[in-house]
């Protein structure tokens, strides 16, 4: 494993809405093989009388560099081997970038505009070529310019590498922390919503009982979880901008494991009203139920195809918690996984043609990933306690949830497990990552 | 909490139990039973008392299966409740938190099935019986190794 990086992020831009965020994001392992790019840091042009900024409210160049290196993608040139600190079209010498071996180079400005609103500008070059490969222009207020960031962030990862960036995707995740009340330490759970890089945290629920398994529906507007505030759990449907919700599902016994079909007009549910967890679907119009497993087993984890026409799930029907995959009706059920005596809580690759699980390998929990076509598991991560894996919706990167000198703490790793890194919060476990779709309507312009 | 719930039953019952371990805070090095006292007993005989105050069911990774050992315990609660008609028992199943949260949660409740099916066996009507699982949500010892692992693998019998 090569020495350790870690990048300390807030220290260098720090604002107050963002300071409970995370603190540092670290490369836990990277190796040098993505393509090297120069990102040089955005220029500042502050308006105004009296003093002006130091600085823009935030370091766009800093947060784009940080998304392409979590991709794994990516091989940011260190900023030693700048030469020049080019901000402008005609500022560009190409042969500086060659020297610094940078076979792609990034170049912006921030400037302040009339009414506090802020302009972002950008061109991305191919150094041998010597072309523009894109340009754009954005004005946004102070609180857009992340979004600003990782869109641009996308565009890069789009055009230098001909897949969809994710970076403007959103994360949710549960917190749990402890809080000395009244001369008693209290639990406290959060449902929280984030950037992809762990900033913004938006809290979408509070409770004093256990919240777990956050499912996103298609369109991003949408959660649904577990939660145990009635002291057993039921699943819950949250709209995000309105913060309204619905009950879902209380039936006696287990109602958990909520996964919205890709269509949208259905939920995959495991509930044990009938005895034991059996995996059933949900019509979102009329609330029907149909059953797809009938097992004295366990069945439970459903996750969808993302055709909709299949379903993975977890299972001890054969003794030991491995994946299945059965038809959309619970017709044609089919083992996935025979190596190792505990897989569990798969979920599908934007593709189809990968699952991200949990392996068990010599007593200790990593995430593996599964090739369809030729059955072969990959481990990706050597920690021990990992879990809650998903792939981000371009399939470059799997966030999941793991344990650091005793804290839960989030991390990602990209899909080839070439690149880690740790997401670092300030207090208590994080824990159940789940990666949003990317809700066009969301992203900016 | 779930503690200052429980208190009130259990102040009923004059078990006087120094915790129920209903508050996941608090990190018992040891399986706090042996500071129980047992200062009366609706059984009557001591023995069945000593059982009684044991309200927890152990069981091994990623199993149901009740040992031989906490057989006792589950029988203690059985007749307690057969010959205590007005009450009725909830059986909370708990696992460790290796694995996946949502097996865990289904192997917690397999777990309190498993008493409440041996309660059944001896008598105890089901109506009077709540099974529900926590999963690894509720750990009582928060460290992350062996020791802590055995003691959140486990039903917890509430009254």
């Amino acid at each position: 494993m090569r020495k350790t990086l870690s990048i300390i992020l807030v220290c260098l831009f720090s604002l107050p809405a963002l300071s409970q965020a995370i603190l540092t994001i670290e490369i836990t392992q990277g190796e040098a093989t993505g393509l090297p790019i120069a990102v040089v840091e955005f220029g500042w042009q502050g308006k105004g009388k009296g003093k002006v900024p130091q600085q823009a409210p935030q370091n766009i160049g800093q947060i784009i560099e940080s998304d392409l290196r979590r991709s794994g993608k990516f091989n940011p040139v260190p900023k030693k081997d700048f030469i020049s600190q080019p901000h402008t079209n005609s500022d560009v010498v190409f042969k500086d970038w060659r020297i610094a071996r940078a076979e792609a180079l990034l170049i912006g400005n921030v400037t302040e505009v009339a009414g506090k609103r802020y302009q972002v500008e950008f061109r991305l070059y191919d150094v041998f070529k010597q072309t523009q490969l894109a340009g754009f222009r954005y004005t946004v207020s102070a609180d857009m310019l992340r979004l600003v960031a990782h869109q641009i962030s996308d565009l890069v990862y789009e055009k230098l590498t001909g897949e969809p960036g994710a970076f403007t995707a959103q994360i949710a995740y549960v917190t749990k922390e402890y809080r000395r009340e009244q001369g008693r330490n209290r639990v406290v759970f959060k449902l929280q919503v984030a950037d992809s890089d762990g900033y913004g945290p938006r809290t979408v629920v509070t409770s004093k009982e256990p919240l777990l398994s956050p499912s996103w529906s298609v369109d991003a507007r949408r959660l649904a979880y577990v939660s145990f505030e009635h002291r057993r759990p039921i699943v819950y449907i949250q709209n995000l901008a309105s913060g309204k919700r619905q009950k879902l599902s209380g039936f006696k016994g287990i109602n958990s494991a909520p996964a919205f079909s890709p269509d949208g007009k259905n939920i995959a549910l495991t509930l044990s009203k009938d005895g034991n967890p059996e995996i059933y679907v949900m019509n979102l119009a009329n609330r029907r139920l149909q059953r797809l497993t009938k097992n004295r087993a366990i069945d439970t984890e459903p996750a969808w195809s993302p055709d909709g026409q299949r379903l993975v799930f977890t299972s001890d029907r054969a003794g030991k918690p491995q994946i299945y995959m059965m038809d959309r009706d619970g017709a044609n059920v089919e083992r996935m996984t025979f190596e190792g005596s505990y897989n569990a809580r798969a979920s599908y690759s934007p593709d189809g043609k990968r699952l991200t699980l949990v392996t068990r390998e010599n007593g200790k929990y990593h995430i593996g990933v599964l090739y369809l076509n030729d059955r072969s598991l990959h481990v990706v991560t050597d920690t021990q306690l990992d879990e809650s894996p998903s792939f981000s919706p371009n399939g470059a990167i799997i966030i999941y949830a793991t344990e650091v000198r005793g804290r839960g703490v989030l991390a990602s790793v990209s899909s080839d497990g070439r690149m880690r890194q740790l997401y670092r919060f300030e207090t208590g476990d994080v824990r159940e990552p789940a990666w949003s779709p990317i809700n066009q309507q969301l992203r900016y312009q | 909490m779930k503690k200052a719930i429980w208190m009130i039953p259990l102040t009923i019952l004059a078990l006087g139990l120094s915790s129920c371990g209903g508050d996941e805070a608090v990190k018992p090095d040891v399986d706090d039973q042996s500071g129980a006292q047992t200062t009366a007993a609706d059984t009557g005989s001591s023995a069945g008392a000593d059982l009684l105050s044991e309200r927890r069911v152990y069981f091994e990774f990623d199993s149901s299966a009740i040992d031989g050992e906490y057989t006792a315990i589950v029988e203690a609660h059985a007749k307690h409740l057969s010959s205590n008609s007005n009450l009725n028992v909830t059986l909370e199943g708990h696992a460790d938190e290796r694995g996946t949260r949502e097996y865990n949660l289904a192997l917690g409740e397999r777990r309190a099935q498993a008493v409440a099916r041996m309660m059944k066996a001896l008598g105890v009507s089901g109506s009077r019986i709540k099974v529900v699982s926590y999963g690894e949500e509720k750990p009582l010892a928060l460290e992350h190794n062996e020791s802590a692992w055995r003691q959140n693998r486990r039903v917890e019998i509430i009254y």
